[in-house]
């Protein structure tokens, strides 16, 4: 555990000054009146899942699994399932590292709900799959890779 | 754009919800390969789902879904014959919501 979180924290610093100054910039889009929920503004991968998490610790977890195919022929429509065998599940969001949104979705469940999500996405290139997960108040991530052949993005 | 689907089935003490929606799901970021014009935007920005009156599910979306989404989750409880009802909202205001019976 204490060594999970050191590896983390160095993670955390070697990314922080990008991060940090990074991290201001979707504020003042939402200040000025537009509605999205956290992290859809964001246009990187750190800055979505600094949003969505709300900087809090993510820890890798074997507890989740991502079904993805290792290699999706047409990026406009990649199934995945995610399951989270944790407690208390409050919360799953979906993260694409490299596409120009890397935020997909975000679904939040009332305490009745149960770790499983299944949906089709679009990746615009061979990128990571990550799934957060909210887990009694603390996040928990895994990620995948996805080789794509044709992108879903460019139509 | 109207044909939402539904499907509701509980076992093991939980019930899936099964969801395919007719939606277009544009980026915004896409061109039109004849006219170069930028296509706007139109997607799906929040899904909810109600069982017996009660949300078990909110989720917001970018248009990072696939077009005419599938979505399926579960929520622990439910029971045949009791109604969930699925609303998705876009960011055009356009706004569709079905309901379907539990099967056991």
């Amino acid at each position: 555990m204490s060594m999970k979180r050191r590896t983390f924290l160095k993670g955390a610093l070697a990314s922080g000054a990008v991060a940090a100054t990074a991290g201001l910039m979707p504020r003042l889009v939402f200040a000025e009146g537009a509605k999205a929920p956290a992290g859809f503004d964001a246009k990187t991968y750190d800055d979505a899942l600094k949003a969505v998490s709300g900087g809090a610790e993510v820890t890798e977890s074997p507890a989740i699994a991502i079904k993805v195919p290792d290699i999706a022929e047409n990026g406009s429509v990649v199934p995945i399932q995610i399951n989270a065998e944790l407690p208390k599940i409050e919360s799953i969001a979906i993260l694409v590292e490299k596409n120009p949104v890397p935020l997909i979705a975000n679904f939040k469940f009332a305490e009745n709900g149960v770790g499983y999500i299944s949906t089709r996405i679009k990746m615009g290139g061979t990128s990571n799959v990550v799934a957060l997960v909210k887990s009694d108040g603390k996040y928990f991530s895994v990620k995948k890779e996805v080789k794509v052949t044709v992108g879903g993005c460019g139509g | 754009m109207s044909g939402m689907r539904v499907q509701a089935k509980v076992a093991n003490g939980e019930t899936e919800v099964k969801i395919l929606m007719n939606h277009p799901m544009e980026t915004g970021g896409r061109k039109d390969q004849k006219t170069n014009e930028v296509i706007p935007a139109h997607f799906i920005t929040e899904v909810t789902c109600e069982h017996n009156g009660k949300v078990v599910l909110n989720s917001d979306w970018s248009g990072g879904i696939s077009k005419n989404p599938y979505l399926s989750f579960k929520f622990k409880g439910g029971a045949a014959e009791e109604s969930v009802k699925v609303t998705w909202k876009d960011n055009k205001g356009e706004t569709e919501t079905q309901e379907a019976k539990i099967k056991a």
